[in-house]
């Protein structure tokens, strides 16, 4: 079994600070300096954010294959589920699974949201998308490689049922970005 | 007594499991930043949520603190959750960085998180408040954390929870606009000079905590992010940077934030938010700022002009 964090706790700590970071100030791009060296396809940032979010408490979705299901398992102890719209974590290393799927919580409850992490191909801020919203002063731009084609319409239709929906953790190698519900997407034109 | 920092088993020893990052001062018979790792991943993921619905309450399970409530054990919990070894930590209570409250809650992090602890708000990567927003204008690499008494807006007005509930997802404030109108009749103004509700990104009504009205502007578009706990109340809150946050108000009425009129006695700042201290038993008096950070800058600068 490969190791989890070098330091558990200030590693969880660096790793919560960079999804807080990226939450916080969507688009932006944020590297994880201490990611575990997850067995693969888990990509290191998508590693990192897991361990440090996800227990017992956080029933956890994952198209990853076996050996890796096992890694996280015995890294979180998170239950797995065979439904995505179970889960309160996702991780997704191919496929998106779609977003109107997923949970959303209530009006009530809208925390009660799942947080859906993608494995990225590349994320390259300063170019693509147009990115407004909470966080961001006018605008920050975001191009992402690796998400469905019609991504920007599941994503107006995730943004169109505020305060529920879905919240999204981009992952590509060691790097990082955040779409919070509240963002707005407009494509390059 | 041994000095438990500098003991051969702290956790740079030979044979520590882990590579030593412990930064110096930290007392290891804690964990870091005293609470332990499965609150803080709960404490966490209610912080990522309360980012992604501005202004909106979420629930989280309150542990037991080593400091009564009223002392901002919701406040304390959340910055022990988000804190690191290179954050340096400024703690303030009505602006003042040496109070026993603030005093308390500085030393209770230099022991349990061995963070560096400072007074200048220009110095801070985190700092945690009761009752104000410093004057220097904050900055994206900076955190604010509020300690919260009550994080209800409309607790005054509907006393039900499931109720109150029930209002925020309809985004049905009509309670509280009643109660402003009725204020702004009976007084020509609003009653409430503190805790003055706000509206968050035009969807969630808030309360800012009991800073003064003279602060709320301040939570509009602040490049900080704004971070709000409640202990007893078992709530955690969040205002996004560069999110909207608008003082509930009418047109006619708009909301105008209150400050004595008056220069501060120590550095004659006409623009900072001032207390009343009473000086003697005769009715003497003087206005001097709350921060007592931006109070000594400006003293610095005053002094420095003459
Ligand atoms: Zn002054």
């Amino acid at each position: 079994m490969r190791p989890g964090f070098a330091d558990p706790v200030l590693d969880a700590q660096a790793a919560f600070r960079a999804v807080m970071q990226a939450m916080a100030r969507p688009g932006t791009v944020q590297r994880l300096a201490a990611a575990p060296d997850a067995p693969p396809p888990i990509a290191p940032a998508a590693a990192a954010v897991l361990l440090a979010l996800a227990d017992a408490d956080t029933p956890l979705w994952t198209d990853a294959p076996e050996a890796a299901r096992g890694w996280i398992a015995f890294h979180t102890g998170a239950p797995f589920v065979a439904a995505p719209e179970e889960a309160a974590f996702l991780l997704a290393t191919s496929a998106m699974p779609p977003l109107a799927g997923l949970r959303a919580g209530s009006d009530e409850a809208p925390q009660e949201g799942a947080t859906l992490i993608v494995q990225v191909g590349a994320l390259r801020p300063g170019a693509g998308w147009r990115l407004s919203g909470p966080g961001i002063a006018e605008a920050h731009r975001l191009a992402v490689a690796g998400l469905p084609a019609d991504f920007p319409a599941q994503w107006a239709a995730n943004a169109a049922r505020f305060p529920r929906g879905v919240d999204l953790v981009l992952a590509a190698e060691d790097a990082l970005a955040a779409f919070p519900r509240t963002l707005r997407i407009a494509e390059e034109g | 007594m041994r000095d438990p920092v500098r003991s051969p088993e702290g956790a740079g020893a030979p044979g520590a499991e882990h590579r030593r990052r412990e930064p110096e001062g930290r007392d290891p018979h804690y964990n870091f930043a005293y609470l332990d790792e499965a609150t803080k991943r709960m404490i966490r993921r209610a912080i990522l949520k309360a980012i992604a619905i501005p202004g909106h309450q979420i629930p989280f399970g309150a542990r037991e603190m080593p400091l009564p409530y009223g002392w901002g054990t919701g406040g304390i919990q959340v910055t022990a959750s988000i804190l690191g070894p290179s954050d340096v930590l400024k703690v303030i209570d009505q602006g003042a960085d040496d109070t026993t409250n603030a005093v308390s809650i500085r030393r209770f992090f230099a022991r349990t998180a061995g963070v560096a602890t400072t007074t200048r708000t220009a110095e801070a990567t985190v700092i945690q408040t009761r009752h104000r927003i410093p004057e220097r204008p904050l900055r994206e690499d900076q955190i604010l954390v509020f300690q919260v008494p009550m994080p209800e807006p409309l607790f005054r007005l509907e006393p039900r929870l499931a109720e109150t509930r029930r209002l925020h997802a309809l985004a049905d404030y009509s309670l509280a606009q009643v109660k402003l109108y009725e204020d702004i009749a009976q007084q020509g103004e609003s009653a409430s000079s503190y805790n003055h509700p706000v509206l968050v990104n035009g969807r969630y009504l808030m309360s800012p905590s009991p800073i003064p009205g003279f602060d709320n502007p301040k939570l509009d578009r602040n490049p900080a992010l704004l971070l709000f706990g409640a202990g007893r109340e078992k709530k955690i809150y969040a205002v996004p940077p560069y999110t909207p946050v608008k003082s509930l108000d009418f047109d006619d009425h708009p909301f105008a934030p209150m400050r004595a009129p008056h220069p501060c006695a120590l550095c004659g700042s006409t623009t900072h938010y001032l207390d009343e201290i009473v000086t003697d038993d005769r009715g003497g008096r003087m206005f001097v700022c709350s921060d007592t950070d931006a109070c000594a800058e400006a003293a610095g600068r005053a002094g420095a002009a003459r």
